[in-house]
């Protein structure tokens, strides 16, 4: 699917979103993610950090409001184009969501399968990926005998394969300690730099310092952005 | 056979291990139903072939153990054979042996009977299908000429009999169709277990870009491969079946029924159970992950 570089990845106009009868968790969100950009998403715990993430990968279409991914009304996508939508947003979830039946492997090279690309290069690529994330000794082994640092570098790797023009990660850092989170936000730069818009979910205050990027806080389904100060490092 | 790389762990699902059983169950019941609607439409065409094309003429015999009395039988039996010889349409007219007569009422008379009771002549005839003699006018002729004589065409028990076995047949149609919607339900109700415990990993193939019919193709071949495993053990189990009963008819059949036979159609639609069981199950699992996807975003 080709896309127009002018225009925003994403784009929120008074969206709200609640779950069946309940009440709303989003309410009036307005937003604008340019390509290339970087945010943290902070807030307290169920302040509508995850459901904004839902928003932004296609989980749910909004009650009210307008979501636009890639230039396109999510609410008016027919069905059979959302694929084409999902294969351009990566999506490290906060609980990795790696199937444990498949090798570290198998779960990093699921996209390009998903997306029928040929099995020689599934290989090559998978290899060269597993190895940036330092994982090159795992490639067989099942997510359930791996640490929680390799498992989220894991679903890094599987998020970022297909090259998506949009990377979100829930949490990212929630289960590993602080060299290893520092680490693998180093990799998110890495791909950040790359081209790749990123949104990151997290309540570690030093890394949204550290790294300056703007930040959408949220706060009871509301949300704020404020501009960056750029890296301190 | 039917091996493919999946990423959803369907080899490991509970209800997978019964479903070849499930199908070789349905595919023994089909089998059974399918061999039991080609046998009798086999009997009835053969019925209607053999007894179609003839006639029992009963010539009664003339009281007296006399001398005249033996003459008369004879002469009359011989006017019998002149006239049927004579009349268009009749290929063959040939009197049965009071032998094979007596063979015949043993079942119900008992053996011994032989000159206890005065038996009437049976000519077997055999009609030309193509030019078959009327009937009625034949009656008439043969009355006329030798009074009290019957003539028997079968028609009116033929049609009963034939009409019986087509209710038959309908009902084994029916049976079958039963049977592969009694399949369809099971593949169905497994294929949505199965949706409902990888439900987690199906989300997974989502967000990755899956469409649902890479998903759902997943499920189909799996189902396919259980499908074609339960039809070759059912069809395993059927054939026995069905050449056991072959014996046994075969011993029945002798004078009282007509070799049934599946022929070679009918065994080629019974080798192709398992591929239609395959077949079914590939596209029920399919039509229900389809189905069901369909309601996700």
């Amino acid at each position: 699917m080709n896309f127009d570089p002018t225009i925003p990845i994403a784009r929120f106009e008074n969206v709200g979103l609640r779950y069946g009868l309940g009440p709303e968790v989003l309410q009036d969100v307005k937003l604008e993610l340019q390509p290339g950009s970087y945010h943290f998403l902070v807030g307290p715990s169920g302040a509508g950090k995850s459901s904004l993430l839902k928003l932004l990968y296609l989980a749910h279409r909004p009650s009210r409001g307008l979501v636009h991914l890639f230039g396109m009304d999510v609410a008016t996508t027919p069905r059979d184009e959302l694929p084409a939508l999902r294969r351009s947003i990566g999506v490290v979830f906060q609980d990795y969501r790696l199937l444990d039946h498949l090798s570290t492997f198998d779960n990093v090279a699921l996209p390009l399968r998903v997306a029928r690309v040929k099995e020689d290069e599934v290989q090559r690529h998978v290899v060269e990926l597993l190895a940036w994330v330092g994982l090159e000794n795992h490639m067989h082994a099942r997510p359930p005998t791996l640490s929680g640092g390799q498992k989220q570098r894991a679903s890094i790797a599987r998020a970022v394969i297909a090259r998506p023009r949009l990377l979100l990660a829930d949490e990212p850092t929630g289960n590993v300690d602080d060299r290893m989170g520092f680490r693998l936000m180093h990799l998110i730069e890495e791909l950040n730099k790359l081209g790749t818009t990123i949104v990151v979910a997290t309540h570690n205050e030093k890394i949204v310092e550290r790294l300056g990027h703007p930040v959408i806080g949220i706060n009871d389904g509301r949300i704020n952005v404020t501009p960056g100060s750029g890296p301190t490092y | 056979m039917f091996r493919r790389r999946t990423d959803l762990p369907l080899d490991r699902d509970a209800l997978s291990r019964f479903l070849p059983w499930l199908i070789a169950f349905m595919v023994y019941l089909a089998a059974m139903a399918q061999a039991g609607m080609l046998g009798l439409d086999s009997m009835s065409q053969r019925w209607s072939k053999d007894i179609g094309t003839s006639l029992t003429v009963q010539v009664p015999p003339v009281s007296g153990l006399d001398k005249a009395a033996k003459e008369k039988s004879i002469r009359r039996l011989q006017d019998t054979l002149n006239l049927l010889s004579e009349t268009k349409g009749i290929i063959r007219s040939s009197v049965i042996p009071e032998s094979r007569v007596l063979q015949l009422l043993e079942p119900w008379l008992g053996a011994g009977i032989a000159g206890d009771v005065p038996l009437p002549v049976l000519i077997d005839v055999e009609t030309n299908p193509a030019n078959k003699p009327d009937i009625r006018v034949l009656k008439q002729k043969l009355s006329a000429a030798v009074p009290g004589i019957v003539v028997d065409d079968h028609g009116v028990w033929l049609a009963r009999l034939v009409q019986l076995i087509r209710t038959m047949e309908g009902f084994a149609a029916l049976v079958l169709v039963l049977i592969l919607a009694s399949a369809a339900a099971t593949i169905v109700f497994t294929t949505r277990t199965g949706l409902a415990v990888h439900r987690e990993a199906i989300e997974v193939l989502h967000f990755t870009g899956a469409h649902d019919s890479y998903i759902a193709d997943q499920f189909a071949w799996r189902a396919m491969a259980l499908g074609f495993k339960g039809g070759i053990i059912g069809l395993g189990l059927a054939l026995p079946t069905l050449l056991a009963l072959g014996l046994v008819a075969g011993r029945i059949e002798q004078g009282l029924l007509p070799e049934i036979s599946l022929g070679g159609v009918g065994w080629i639609s019974l080798l192709v159970l398992p591929f239609a069981s395959a077949l079914l199950a590939w596209w029920t699992a399919r039509a229900t992950v389809m189905r069901n996807l369909a309601g996700m975003l």
